[in-house]
């Protein structure tokens, strides 16, 4: 079986860049070229980018297509849609849905963002109140969206409302594609403490959908919600950063310029416990790739994106303190400039330590993190809730 | 310059025969190292359980390490060191440490191939029991230890205090670091040899007997003075060897902690609730968890360089790994002892027994502060 499958992506790798030589393609001719080739998400069934085999293939053919000089930042350049968009519409999309989005997605012609968090529904995402109200065979949407990446270069957002609030609160959401060049979407630059804006509010008012562009049934929004955010990097291989980068690098760079062998010796020992550190948890995620290849994951594969948070907080805010009084200072002043695309990466220490605050907060905050592990790894019961089985339109909201 | 080559990759996953063994560990331990056993050890004269130990040699662990030419099985550390995750989640009152590890590797590096072949089988066999005397009467570990060699025709006596010897008291034999006129030599004594007086410290971790030793005019034969290799190189050696069982003796017992505490955190009701319910409970025991996962790795980690011998990375990883699973040891058994409450602060409950090998180890062949010197220098930091 596993023969035939690598045989399969074989000949469509050799077929793809036979016909379209990576290094020499444009890059948008080439991942449509890829797409249909089957090679864009392999996963996925023929004729829907991809050949209906094993997903663990998808590292093979990128790294591939790398090494041929072609490139793959299109997982990047629209990481929603690529990541997170495609394996929901494939799992509850309509076949119209699945023939009219992917392709354009994944060749980057066409941008997608996702719109689930709002002000009052960070952590709480299922206590979400933008409404949609059906009017024949059109939802009319009110409500504001917020933390909307890549929102105001995309053509396409993957939006969950509230369609009825007479519902406890799971139960009441339905789940849209919606058109961001559509009448009443006002996208607004959300600036953050590094003076950049990554990232968008999303105001509707009075917003038309077609009915043909809703995800799944009405009232079963949560649930395509949670597919979204289950293929959240599924589809990206990414692997294991090489010891001594990230934070840890820029702690060590400041040390080595500022300080040297000379330096404090509080200050050199504080180096080497967060260098430990990160280390330690470096080999954990090899631990747990090497785990998950072997289909024995185990807890360790459950603790990287908390412990990677906090210590990257840590690590930023030593790497400060080692500066000095370069540390009151910020090199190129505040840009108030809007990306093209999510990095935390290739930035000034001065910049990292201002943008790792967002680490614990951003794709679960450490507190949601540590019930997470409590409750599913560690088997500890949950809190009591007081939002289950009532209304959501009688769950006390701030 | 740092150090910016990629690490040596080694894989984690344990083999077929490697889970076997962590299995049979595991079944001899909870028969025969229950915590009344290990109280019953710890609180009378015979400083080990030789009940135990003896089963660990019948089923080959004494001799897992050591060359198949002189008895052993001519495993790798990466075997061993799952031995000693075992004990170290049941406290096992074995000289694992300073005879299998401590003294068999300075043997091994400095040990002529006679010998070797003299003292290793009886080592496997767990019949010689080795402890490693290199510490001055304070503990410190220095280039001029306080034993002094002088020659006396084919013998050598000995006089000096060596302080702090794991196992001291009850081994068969102490390799013993001494200064004579060519510098820094082992030789491996007796442990009745006329003129060796060996005390008992009142130990913070009862389940870990030191002792001190004081050698008076103590005669060693030359043959008796490892010939083989550099004493340095071997004591530096052994050391390594020492430090990454010990981080991995750490793991285990920060995952023992952790898994009991989260029991207990769980059965426990307060104000109509399981204890383990409130976040103030709850998120204290998930940070135990990532760490408990990243101490793992970091043992596992120096156990499988060690294990390939790639000394350069080895350099790294040991002190990593003891720096790391020290202070989450600690960390760990004192939030355990926390959420258990005032049962966790009696002598009756178990949770005291773990602190204390927490902080002894901690502090055994350096403290976090001197791994992390040493992880300074190989990074050239």
């Amino acid at each position: 079986m596993a023969t035939d499958e690598r045989k399969l992506v074989d000949g469509q790798i050799e077929a793809l860049f036979a016909s379209h030589p990576p290094a020499d393609t444009p890059e948008r001719e080439f991942w449509g070229a890829q797409f249909d080739h089957g090679l864009a998400w392999v996963q996925h069934a023929e004729g829907f980018g991809g050949l209906g085999v094993s997903p663990r293939w998808q590292g093979e053919v990128d790294r591939r297509i790398n090494e041929a000089g072609g490139s793959t930042r299109n997982r990047y350049l629209n990481v929603l849609g690529i990541g997170m968009g495609a394996g929901t519409i494939m799992a509850h999309g309509t076949d119209e849905h699945q023939k009219r989005f992917l392709r354009p997605m994944f060749a980057c012609e066409e941008i997608w963002c996702q719109l689930f968090s709002e002000p009052g529904a960070g952590s709480d995402l299922a206590a979400l109140a933008t409404s949609a109200k059906q009017e024949g065979d059109t939802w009319i949407v009110n409500g504001q969206k917020v933390w909307t990446t890549l929102g105001h270069l995309a053509k396409w957002g993957l939006l969950v409302t509230r369609t009825d609030p007479d519902l406890p609160k799971h139960a009441g959401l339905t789940y849209f594609i919606v058109d961001m060049e559509a009448d009443g979407v006002d996208v607004r630059p959300l600036y953050q403490i590094t003076g950049e804006a990554e990232f968008n509010e999303v105001y509707f008012t009075d917003t038309p959908i077609p009915d043909d562009l809703r995800v799944g049934e009405v009232g079963q929004g949560w649930a395509v919600a949670m597919t979204t955010l289950m293929n959240e990097r599924v589809a990206i291989g990414g692997g294991v950063s090489p010891r001594g980068s990230g934070s840890i690098s820029l702690a060590v760079g400041a040390w080595e310029k500022l300080h040297g062998q000379d330096g404090d010796p509080v200050q050199r020992d504080q180096l080497l416990s967060y260098w430990a550190e990160a280390e330690a948890m470096r080999l954990t995620t090899l631990r747990a790739k090497e785990a998950a290849k072997q289909g024995t994951p185990g807890p360790e594969g459950s603790t990287a994106k908390l412990h990677w948070a906090d210590l990257n907080k840590a690590i930023t805010s030593f790497t400060m303190d080692l500066m000095g009084p370069e540390g009151m200072t910020y090199p190129g002043g505040y840009e108030f400039t809007r990306p093209d695309q999510t990095s935390n990466r290739g930035t000034s220490a001065h910049k990292a330590f201002l943008r790792s605050r967002a680490n614990s907060i951003e794709g679960g905050t450490s507190e949601i993190m540590k019930n997470i592990l409590g409750e599913r790894v560690l088997g500890l019961p949950g809190e009591p809730r007081v939002d289950k089985n009532i209304p959501w339109r009688e769950v006390p909201r701030s | 310059m740092t150090v910016t080559t990629a690490p040596p990759v080694v894989a984690f996953a344990l083999t077929e025969e490697q889970k076997l063994l962590v299995d049979m560990v595991r079944d001899v331990l909870k028969d025969r190292a229950t915590s009344e056993r290990v109280r019953e050890v710890m609180l009378g004269d015979d400083g080990f359980d030789e009940v135990l130990w003896t089963e660990l040699a019948n089923l080959g662990l004494t001799g897992l390490t050591v060359p198949e030419q002189y008895g052993g099985a001519g495993s790798t550390f990466t075997e061993l060191s799952l031995v000693f995750e075992e004990l170290g989640r049941r406290l096992a009152p074995v000289p694992l440490l300073s005879s299998v590890v401590l003294g068999a590797e300075a043997v091994l590096a400095a040990g002529s191939d006679e010998q070797k072949a003299a003292i290793l089988p009886g080592v496997a066999a767990g019949t010689t029991r080795l402890a490693l005397a290199h510490l001055d009467p304070a503990g410190r570990l220095t280039a001029d230890p306080d034993v002094r060699a002088v020659r006396d025709g084919d013998a050598w006596v000995l006089d000096g205090t060596a302080g702090f010897v794991v196992d001291g008291r009850t081994a068969t034999h102490l390799v013993t670091a001494a200064v004579g006129p060519d510098g820094l030599e082992l030789f491996v004594v007796a442990g009745d040899a006329a003129g060796i007086e060996r005390t008992d410290l009142e130990v913070l971790d009862l389940t870990r007997p030191m002792a001190g030793v004081v050698y008076s005019g103590v005669r060693v034969a030359d043959a008796d003075r490892l010939s083989g290799g550099d004493a340095v190189a071997a004591l530096h050696r052994a050391l390594e060897a020492g430090v990454v069982a010990i981080a991995c003796e750490q793991a285990g017992g920060t995952q023992e902690t952790l898994k009991t505490t989260t029991a207990y955190a769980r059965d426990r009701v307060q104000f109509g609730r399981s204890i383990g319910s409130f976040q103030a409970i709850k998120h204290r025991l998930a940070e135990m968890l990532v760490a408990s996962e990243s101490s793992r790795s970091a043992a596992y980690h120096a156990a499988r360089i060690l294990a390939a011998d790639e000394r350069e990375e080895l350099a790294i990883a040991a002190p990593l790994a003891k720096s790391y699973c020290s202070e989450i040891y600690e960390q760990a058994t004192g939030h355990g002892i926390q959420i258990f409450g005032g049962i966790g602060f009696t002598w009756e409950h178990d949770a005291h027994l773990y602190f204390k090998r927490a902080k002894s180890t901690k502090l055994l062949l350096g403290d976090p502060k001197h791994h992390r010197a040493l992880l300074g220098e190989a990074l050239g930091l």
